[in-house]
């Protein structure tokens, strides 16, 4: 298999995920299906060839320094699942 | 006598302008067409009924002081991946069930100004990722010529809504081909413009250097109309292009004499390609043909690698892109834990869908330490020679045609377990959104079933009046777009 449980597991610790265990298996063996069709990438001479990010060459998109209207407050804090005062409200970070 | 709800943008316009009818007449026509169809079909995630009406007095108010705009009054409808200030707008995902955006994207803004009436936002799969709109968490929408097909996705409910009457054009969004292969499978005209034609501000990210906004309409002539709309330069989307916008509706009737179609051979002798969507694609270019284009041959060797490319670059951009999703600032919050960590896990797993964490999962995997210039950097540099494939054939030929997806619409549940194959039906769009180059999606044949087949036209960055002048060509010449699904009410 391309990926194991394990690696799988360690990935989705980094992505924020909770993998239900009874999927892992599965999951694992469709995302090593994934990466093994991937794979064919490594069949393309690219020694040389620069990479692409961004398929048009916008560079330095500058605009002037003005004020502008912003959201209030209360509009950028209206679909917060948790609010306090003016502030998110989010678990306890620090023991 | 046709119903209201069968008319073109261009046709409706003319008739408001005459007064001949009111947009509150057709803005209700196109309502009870949706209550009467979408129980079955399930295009809409949400229908702004009330508000479509009072914009639509607004229009016939505005009509009747001369104060007009190029969509004034006309019925269209917003892919739910685009931000509508005060209206639900969820992605298609859980996570985003309840979000109201406090603003308009750029979009949005734009059809407003030309006094368009929003009748409601399109399902999709969740956060785009997926070609049959299966993925959407709310509910399957259904191929208007066959109810038991899937419509195409990701922008499955843009086109399945326009391809049943229920909005007169609409907005659907392109990663990978999420415009064109919807449009094709419901047999309607679908436009992907060149990458950063039309902002992206507002627009829920996906993969950042592919998306593209763009529309579906029942008409190359309306679809023109609505790029009119929508295209031009943003300073709130840095990536948006300073070009000027030219004049689509005048660009329309150049047709195609002399123009040169490129056909690159192996995109006609895949061995995925079904034979009637490969005979009906090269009849379609032989009308080009009749008309006055001539065709050269282009090979585009590096194509073969691109689903390969595009299934790194894409969920890597959005596994970036997703981790926004946290539960803090916006949108669904997992309150089972009290810690940290855990409230991001928890509230990610339940609220993301089984296809986007797949994407996520794949994306992080590939970004991470050891892996990257394996799978990141070497499909950014096979995205260099894909580009220079597609600058080498425009070298030869003014635009490209090939068949949009592989297969007429295949049956709800075809793919359910398995995502590759799902993702090989995308491999005659998506090198498109990796060159940046617009394509456009339209109706050029019915396979043995009676499902819509599409013709795909390819054209080089900003060439999208070549692609509108011979798509409008063709449609002048053939019947197909004329023909309609029949959906018992």
């Amino acid at each position: 298999m391309k990926i194991s449980t394990e690696e799988l597991l360690h990935v989705a610790k980094l992505a924020r995920l909770r993998i239900d265990p009874a999927a892992v298996e599965k999951l694992a063996s469709q995302v090593g299906a994934i990466l093994a069709y991937v794979d064919t990438l490594a069949r393309v001479d690219t020694e040389g060839v620069p990479p692409t990010a961004h398929a048009i060459g916008v560079t330095n998109a500058f605009r002037e320094d003005r004020l502008q209207s912003h959201l209030t407050t209360d509009l950028a804090l209206a679909n917060a699942p948790a609010r306090e005062e003016d502030f998110f409200l989010v678990p306890k970070v620090v023991g | 006598m046709t119903h209201l709800y069968e008319l073109t943008i261009a046709q409706a316009r003319d008739l408001l302008q005459r007064k001949e009818i009111s947009s509150v007449a057709l803005t209700q026509a196109v309502l009870d067409r949706i209550a009467a169809l979408d129980p079955t079909v399930q295009a809409f995630l949400t229908v702004t009924a009330e508000a479509a009406l009072a914009e639509a007095r607004q229009a016939d108010a505005a009509i009747a002081q001369g104060r007009t705009a190029s969509l004034t009054g006309i019925p269209v409808a917003l892919k739910d991946v685009i931000c509508t200030q005060g209206v639900r707008t969820t992605c298609g995902s859980r996570i985003l069930e309840n979000f109201i955006p406090p603003y308009d994207a750029f979009v949005t803004r734009r059809l407003k100004d030309q006094q368009a009436v929003m009748v409601g936002k399109l399902n999709m799969d969740e956060f785009a990722m997926g070609s049959t709109t299966e993925h959407s968490a709310f509910q399957v929408t259904r191929n208007p010529w066959n109810t038991a097909c899937i419509p195409g996705g990701s922008s499955g409910g843009s086109a399945a809504a326009v391809a049943a009457d229920m909005c007169l054009a609409s907005l659907g969004s392109d990663t990978g081909g999420s415009i064109r292969q919807p449009a094709s499978h419901c047999g309607v005209v679908g436009l992907k413009p060149t990458y950063g034609r039309v902002s992206r501000f507002g627009l829920v990210a996906f993969a950042s250097s592919l998306d593209q906004i763009g529309p579906l309409g029942k008409t190359v002539a309306d679809c023109a109309e609505m790029l009119q709309a929508i295209a031009g330069h943003d300073p709130a989307d840095a990536t948006s292009a300073p070009q000027p916008v030219p004049d689509y509706r005048a660009a329309l009737t150049r047709g195609v004499h002399g123009l040169r179609i490129g056909i690159p051979r192996s995109h006609f002798e895949s061995p995925g390609l079904d034979p009637q969507v490969a005979d009906t694609v090269r009849r379609a270019v032989a009308t080009l043909e009749a008309l006055g284009a001539v065709t050269v041959e282009v090979a585009l060797p590096h194509t073969d690698y691109g689903v390969a490319a595009y299934y790194v670059i894409a969920p890597c951009e959005a596994s970036s892109n997703l981790a926004r999703y946290d539960g803090v600032k916006y949108g669904l919050r997992d309150g089972g834990s009290e810690e940290l960590l855990e409230m991001y896990r928890a509230t990610r797993s339940r609220g993301f869908g089984a296809e986007v964490q797949r994407r996520v999962l794949l994306g992080t995997y590939a970004l991470s330490a050891g892996y990257y210039d394996a799978y990141y950097r070497k499909a950014s540099q096979v995205r260099t020679l894909i580009m220079r494939d597609f600058a080498a054939a425009f070298e030869k030929c003014d635009l490209i045609a090939s068949p949009v997806t592989p297969t007429p619409a295949t049956p709800i549940g075809a793919h359910a377990d398995d995502p590759l194959a799902m993702y090989l039906s995308d491999m005659y769009t998506l090198s498109a959104n990796l060159a940046g180059i617009p394509g456009i999606s339209v109706p050029c044949g019915f396979s043995a079933d009676g499902l819509p087949i599409g013709l795909q036209l390819l054209g080089s960055h900003f060439q999208e009046e070549r692609l509108l002048a011979a798509a409008h060509a063709f449609e002048q010449a053939t019947e197909y777009h004329r023909k309609k699904p029949v959906l018992s009410l």
